[in-house]
């Protein structure tokens, strides 16, 4: 099999599955440590943990389509979270993550083409006494209103705000 | 690395005085105080932090103040917090601005800041000291304790603060007398299941195999609950302790905890912890000379509501899909890796260490006569003091959402409370005097759940709350048994076409029929809880239904399909701000000179005109 990443890449992959050498089952540790520094799981990364895990590419595919902390695709240079949690939601959180699909034209778990924004919808983030709350590359926006999020967005498009 | 129990509480007896001076100022500094929950956090604590820091410095008193951040002091929506001790004043809702009069009336020259000190809403009393604030007065921490009063980085201050203390004296019992005594004390499962704990470790203990596991769940999934996460972020050693009492009672060597990678603090902290008690020999091998040998692994969820459920958990530790299997076997017979585990939610773990520390007749004083000791809440929603809270089992609704809760935001009246997340229902006004416990819950149609409880007002619709809870357990379904998948499914889509305006009455006995065939035929507990809050809602709020249906009307104007927004063309001022506020370009007038109108054909009912108009003229029907 012949990877199709770049050298540099593979060689992170296979760094990091070779951190839990010592594991009875590390599938799941490996995954998480690739969605966190390399950005997401694509095909070819699989494939790689395959060859190092001796695990099937169709049961790690399995893996990473079950749980929604792995993504396929790579996410936006920023993340927007709307919180949807139930002291979230009856707070108004659903006015929230509506007013940000609109203004950015994706659905929830969608990247904008110029792969400045994409929009999560993030379930309990145990910021209730915020609600509704908002994370956008895990800075926090307490109480946000429906009235800032053109603001907010403007903020993060113009690159003004530092990343956190 | 300490080698024996004496060693050890040699070291402590230091920990606990320097703790104390923290407290009672015999070192002869004055201490302040940060809240490092989540809450204040979001809420700005390290700005304040970094103030207080250049403000102490500037007015050249750093050699006799000491600044701490410590965990979650519960009271979220006051937060962020700043105590000052040895006097113990708290002051609330603290701004960056405010930090230089802290500085210099009271740390410089002893002058109490009035204006920031709590004023309770119902008398108007200032009140200076934290414990005397009506929302602490009926609470007692026992799973939460240390939170708040120690620093989580170190390890010293927990062990200061009567870290394993609990541990300790286990170690001296016999592991049956260890079982023993965790059964006497009543403690239930405290994930919401409520099994007895003690049967369970007594279970593994029956167990004749080589290797056992405790597994300590930190998958809270319920969405409105961070109960677990502030007993993992604000006390680690506690969990550990209980964890490794659990490991020595049923004859374990490896515990698991499994946390959801949505809390990174909480990861950061355990493994931290685990790392440093490994380095002083209060995990590992051997520990403090009595033989007992102990080590804690960290795993990490990675986003599936499911894997809260025990088996599917223990399938996620595993590396495959976290999907639920039949039980029995039970995990206490063949749970990870095929060997005898038990399965234990954070909160159950943190408050086994008090049982040993203080006894089993000082944790049976609260609590009822089938549910012994506290439970956490996270009080959440239209209440007016959102936040954590343990309170003693026994203590009613109406007491924890009045007295501690502070009743409702705004003056709204109360609607209803929703307990157990989407495994629970909600309870109502007349429900308000049950006092909270397993079986009373139960029995008035909901049930305790991990402690989730959401306060809801006048202006929350039930049809669209049971809807939300069923999306979410709709995508939170694993799949793998059709009554939960499908079923799921179809529940969700009857709920919108209802509050769609397309509903009719036949959906009553849809609904009621597919929720029959989830209960009795899901594989776990996720679908055979599911319908829990439609079935509530529906018991307490048929009328509202019935309203979605025959009058498509939402009584609470919050589901979209069912409401039109409009312009009061008296109280209109003509000032456009609507129109510029409308992301559909559908409000129509001429700045100064007409009214506005919204064009209802292309209006996507967002709320943006209503929050911007000045004027009030915008209203929903």
């Amino acid at each position: 099999m012949v990877s199709k990443l770049n050298g540099a890449a593979e060689k992170q992959i296979v760094e990091i599955c070779d951190r839990y050498k010592g594991e009875k089952t590390p599938l799941i540790m490996i995954l998480s440590d690739i969605q966190r520094e390399y950005g997401y799981v694509p095909l070819e990364v699989q494939e790689i943990v395959s060859a190092k895990t001796g695990i099937s590419v169709a049961e790690i595919y399995g893996v990473v389509t079950f749980y929604s902390f792995f993504s396929l695709e790579p996410k936006g240079k920023n993340v927007i979270g709307c919180c949807l949690g139930t002291a979230c939601y009856v707070k108004g959180g659903q006015r929230i993550i509506d007013q940000f699909s609109e203004i950015l034209g994706i659905k929830p778990g969608q990247t904008t083409e110029d792969g400045l924004f994409t929009l999560d919808a993030l379930r309990c983030i145990g910021a209730c006494a915020a609600a509704p709350a908002v994370t956008i590359n895990g800075k926090i926006y307490a109480r946000v209103n429906v009235k800032d999020i053109p603001d907010i967005v403007a903020e993060y498009r113009e690159g003004a705000v530092a990343h956190v | 690395m300490y080698r024996s129990a004496e060693e050890l509480q040699k070291s402590i007896a230091t920990y606990t005085r320097e703790l104390d001076e923290k407290f009672n100022g015999e070192d002869g500094k004055r201490y302040v105080m940060l809240c490092g929950g989540t809450g204040c956090m979001a809420a700005n604590s390290m700005g304040l932090k970094e103030k207080l820091e250049s403000y102490i410095e500037k007015y050249g008193i750093a050699d006799r103040v000491g600044i701490r951040m410590v965990g979650c002091f519960g009271m979220c929506s006051q937060g962020p917090f700043v105590r000052i001790f040895p006097e113990n004043t708290l002051y609330r809702l603290v701004k960056e601005e405010d930090i230089e009069e802290i500085v210099f009336d009271d740390l410089l020259n002893g002058k109490v800041v009035d204006r920031l000190v709590y004023e309770d809403p119902a008398t108007g009393e200032k009140i200076r000291k934290m414990e005397d604030i009506p929302f602490y007065k009926k609470q007692k921490r026992i799973a939460l304790h240390g939170c708040g009063v120690i620093d989580p980085n170190r390890i010293e201050e927990a062990l200061g603060c009567g870290g394993y203390q609990g541990l300790m004296k286990a170690l001296t019992m016999d592991r049956a007398d260890v079982i023993k005594a965790v059964l006497d004390s009543g403690l239930r499962g405290r994930g919401g299941g409520g099994f007895p704990t003690g049967r369970k470790w007594q279970f593994a203990y029956n167990q004749d195999s080589d290797e056992k596991y405790v597994v300590c769940n930190g998958d809270e999934g319920d969405p409105g609950a961070f109960m677990d996460r502030s007993a993992l972020e604000d006390n680690p050693l506690g969990v550990i302790e209980g964890m490794a009492i659990a490991g020595y009672a049923i004859g374990a060597r490896d515990g698991y905890f499994y946390i959801r990678a949505e809390y990174p603090r909480a990861v950061e902290r355990i493994k931290n912890t685990i790392a440093k008690a490994e380095e002083l020999g209060l995990l590992g091998d051997d520990i403090l000379g009595t033989g007992f040998s102990f080590h804690a692994h960290l795993r990490l969820g990675a986003g599936a509501f499911v894997c809260g459920e025990e088996t599917a958990l223990l399938n996620s530790i595993m590396g495959l899909r976290g999907m639920p299997r039949a039980r029995p076997p039970f995990p206490a017979v063949s749970g990870l890796w095929g060997k005898p585990t038990i399965v234990n939610n954070v909160e159950t773990l943190a408050s086994v260490p008090y049982i040993f520390r203080e006894g089993v007749e000082e944790f049976t004083k609260y609590g009822t006569e089938r549910s012994k000791g506290t439970k956490v809440f996270c009080l959440g929603g239209k209440v007016v003091n959102v936040g954590l809270v343990e309170i003693p089992m026994g203590t009613t609704l109406r007491e924890l959402i009045f007295d501690i809760g502070g009743g409702i935001q705004d003056g709204k009246r109360f609607k209803a409370i929703q307990t157990g997340g989407p495994s629970g229902g909600c309870l109502t006004e007349e429900d308000l005097d049950t006092p909270i416990d397993f079986d009373n819950m139960v029995a008035a149609g909901s049930m305790m759940g991990s402690g989730g409880a959401i306060v809801m007002d006048e202006d929350n619709c039930m049809v669209d709350v049971a809807k939300f809870y069923m999306g979410f357990i709709c995508d939170e379904s694993c799949g793998k048994c059709s009554p939960c998948r499908i079923g799921t499914k179809r529940m969700l889509e009857i709920l919108n076409r209802i509050t769609s305006g397309a509903g009719t009455m036949q959906d009553f006995d849809d609904l009621e029929e597919i929720a029959a065939a989830c209960k009795t035929n899901s594989l776990c507990a996720l679908g055979q809880t599911s319908a829990n809050p439609i079935l509530s809602t529906i018991a307490h709020f048929r009328d509202e239904y019935i309203a979605h249906i025959q009058d498509k009307k939402c009584p609470a104007k919050v589901c979209k399909d069912l409401i039109t927004y409009t312009i009061d063309p008296d109280k209109c001022r003509k000032c456009s701000m609507c129109s510029r506020a409308c992301p559909m370009e559908t409000i129509h007038g001429q700045p100064g000179k007409t009214v506005f109108e919204i064009d209802q054909s292309n209006c996507i009912k967002c709320g943006m005109c209503l929050a911007s108009c000045k004027f009030d003229a915008i209203s929903i029907d």
